[in-house]
């Protein structure tokens, strides 16, 4: 469904015969809607539009009121269309120079931490303060309340922002994925003996955030094992930072954790990797550059500076040539606060395993700054699947209006990457293949689930 | 031939510093067990595993990293790398604001309290149920309401610090006594000159005694709420190094934390002493 089709009143919400649904064909509508309407650029207006009138009843019923036209006329009376409708205009400067991005100390927020040292913020004339941030509660409120122009977060985090589940409902977009694999679950040493998960009944195991990619990949694990995550085990959410220190203390048994956590733990000679999440699900999303709807409609030139420096970065932190470079200049305290051998070894693949071997799996960590929208939807899936949300889900308009994938696109291509031609794709978890049209259907196919 | 008692408090603290130096060396000196490892896996492996050493770091270890935080107090390399001392600076302000605000609602809000039964009466319930509420339980509800986490950290200051300051004014107030009332009271002084001329003098050690209370919760508090919040101060510089696993950090920023809340009470102490008449 085009975001165009919001401006009318009557709109559905699924696509009928045209993406306004009034209209025989896409041809009919498109030649209708080209006479009648000036040629301004659509998507971002209703951006603006839905920004300004987030209620979908609101909006509706005004435009049903004025007409597009109309309403159109009054919204920019007090918000200056023309300038949003710019934004991705090359020669526009910054609006706000000064920005605060906070983070996370983990390798996922390498692009961003490393634009800082690095200078690809300095580049795009901007002067970013990167804040370290204690947790991702924290990062929330801090990004909600307009202390962050935007921040690292967990790729599920915007998605459940904006669903309202969490915390209040707020527009939140995902204009960049930072990192896919990265992450590992770690156990303690003294169930080194216990490979098989089917063992591992009874454990406690800890997660970042309950809205993380590590919270759905470790129940995906677990279930496809035949444990019952919320039954046959205990997951709890710990920051990563304490993470070590409450296995130490023999507080948990494991965690699926980002990286430098799991390397950590096996650097104090605490834990082992047991499985990289790349087993799991190869080029699974992590981590995600995440901004609110409100600072990317308000300012649209420094967005658009900003998420290239972050494009850039990413591309440069692909290159497994550059790995040793980016672990030298991110590890100080300053940022992740790490011994450098330790985030050496998470970027460069390899790595002491805990158990006495040196592995060397040079994509454990990699960087593409892509947001799927098929990630959207596999996310909300698991958050449906585990109870996290209920009822009906609007799977693709949801992970359109989040994951910003038409954004990095053009930036990708303007920073010289090449950005794949669609925006889903179909991936295989753990050996079964996932199709982004049948979301309902896949929630079905599992077994070990709380939705009904 | 007894030295004087300063003297010989002094040694035996002396004695016991020495003694638990002693007990800290040895007990973190130990060597553990080490297994033959493979070179090119033993330099990816930090120094519990090659060497067997205690992850504990031992007081030597702990005094050349005081002695080095020391010589580069104020050092400032970046936003989230700053020196002790102005971590130290940045929790000493916000206390400092939270505090000074807190005796600006304390001390007058218990004057009422003390002169009259009946708000004493109307109030008490509000403050038996805010006063046992944990700094952290506070920490959300600010962060969402204020939208700022630095004024958050110091509401969060103002809120805990208040309560023993209120209550000893409450109590300072009304226990003055009777007697000297009545004497303002003959000699047709205005409620205005009583309160400051009489009731202030005469509660004045009780409130000081609730402040110095009140700055003690007031430091304990503010290593919890940066700790949570982040950015800067002691507390943030703690969780920094927690999230790095450097216990001696970690142990010297608890003895600053412990040195600096001693001052503080330290200068309270002096003020109370300056306040405190003889019955």
């Amino acid at each position: 469904m085009s975001f165009e089709s919001r401006l009318h009143a009557d709109a559905g919400l699924a696509a009928k015969t045209c993406s306004c649904g009034r209209h025989s064909s896409q041809a009919v509508h498109s030649a209708a809607h080209a006479s009648q309407e000036q040629r301004l650029d659509r998507m971002i207006e209703a951006a603006v539009v839905r920004a300004i009138l987030p209620d979908d009843r609101t909006r509706r019923a005004l435009f049903a009121k004025l007409g597009a036209a109309t309403a159109l006329a009054a919204i920019s009376q007090f918000f200056p269309l023309r300038g949003a409708t710019e934004v991705f205009a090359q020669t526009a400067p910054p609006e706000k120079q000064d920005l605060k991005v906070g983070f996370i100390p983990i390798t996922c927020a390498t692009p961003i931490i490393m634009a800082h040292p690095m200078g690809f913020y300095a580049k795009h004339k901007l002067n970013v303060e990167v804040v370290k941030t204690a947790g991702w509660a924290v990062i929330r409120d801090k990004t909600l309340n307009g202390e962050y122009d935007a921040a690292h977060m967990l790729s599920p985090m915007p998605i459940a922002m904006t669903l309202g589940v969490g915390s209040t409902a707020i527009p939140y977009t995902m204009p960049a994925v930072e990192n896919i694999n990265g992450q590992a679950i770690t156990l303690a040493i003294k169930h080194k003996e216990k490979t098989d998960p089917k063992g591992w009944k009874g454990f406690k195991f800890a997660v970042p955030f309950d809205y993380s990619m590590h919270n759905y990949l470790l129940r995906y694990f677990l279930a496809e094992h035949g444990l019952d995550p919320d039954r046959d085990v205990q997951i709890r959410a710990i920051p990563p930072p304490e993470m070590v220190a409450n296995l130490r203390a023999d507080n948990i048994d494991g965690f699926l954790a980002p990286d430098p956590v799991n390397q950590r733990a096996v650097y104090d000679g605490v834990a082992f990797i047991h499985t990289l999440s790349k087993e799991i699900w190869d080029r699974h999303p992590c981590c995600a550059f995440a901004a609110s709807k409100e600072f990317i409609t308000a300012n649209p030139n420094t967005y658009a500076a900003l998420l290239k420096s972050i494009i850039e970065a990413t591309a440069f932190a692909a290159r497994p040539e550059n790995r040793k470079q980016i672990a030298e200049a991110i590890a100080p305290a300053n940022y992740l606060n790490q011994p450098v051998t330790v985030v050496e070894q998470v970027l460069t693949g390899r790595f002491a395993d805990g158990l006495g071997n040196v592995k060397n799996v040079p994509d454990r960590i990699d960087f593409d700054p892509f947001p799927w929208e098929s990630f959207a939807v596999w996310i909300m899936t698991q958050m449906k699947r585990w109870g996290q949300i209920k009822g009906e889900v609007n799977y693709a308009s949801i992970a359109k209006e989040v994951f910003l994938a038409t954004d990095t696109t053009k930036l990708m291509l303007e920073a010289g990457l090449k950005p794949p031609s669609t925006t889903s794709k179909t991936f295989v978890v753990m050996g079964k293949e996932f199709d982004p049209t049948q979301p309902e259907a896949y929630i079905a196919s599992f077994a070990i689930k709380r939705a009904s | 031939m007894h030295a004087p008692l300063g003297l010989r408090a002094a040694l035996i603290s002396l004695l016991l510093c020495i003694g638990l130096l002693c007990v800290w060396q040895v007990g973190t000196a130990r060597v553990g067990a080490t297994v033959k490892l493979d070179p090119d896996y033993a330099r990816l492996m930090g120094i519990t595993v090659t060497q067997g050493k205690s992850a504990m770091p031992g007081p030597a270890d702990v005094g050349a990293k005081i002695w080095q935080h020391l010589k580069d107090p104020f050092y400032d390399r970046g936003t989230n790398d700053k020196g002790i001392g102005i971590q130290l600076l940045y929790s000493i302000a916000r206390v400092l604001t939270g505090y000074l605000l807190a005796i600006a609602a304390a001390v007058p809000i218990g004057f009422v309290i003390g002169m009259s039964p009946l708000m004493a009466r109307a109030l008490n319930p509000f403050i038996q149920v805010l006063k046992p509420i944990s700094p952290l339980a506070w920490m959300p509800l600010a962060l969402y309401t204020i939208k700022d986490s630095s004024l958050s950290a110091i509401f969060v200051i103002f809120i805990c610090s208040v309560w023993p300051m209120l209550l000893n004014t409450a109590f300072g107030v009304a226990s003055v006594r009777r007697e000297w009332l009545n004497v303002a009271k003959t000699l047709e002084m205005s409620p205005a000159r009583t309160a400051l001329r009489v009731i202030l003098p005469a509660a004045a050690p009780t409130i000081l005694t609730g402040m110095r209370i009140s700055i003690g919760i007031a430091w304990l508090v503010i290593v919890a709420a940066e700790m949570l919040v982040g950015g800067t101060g002691i507390g943030y510089f703690v969780w920094n190094e927690w999230n790095n696993l450097s216990i001696t950090n970690v142990i010297v920023a608890i003895l600053c934390i412990g040195f600096v809340g001693m001052l503080l009470d330290q200068l309270m102490a002096g003020l109370l002493r300056l306040v405190t008449y003889a019955d």
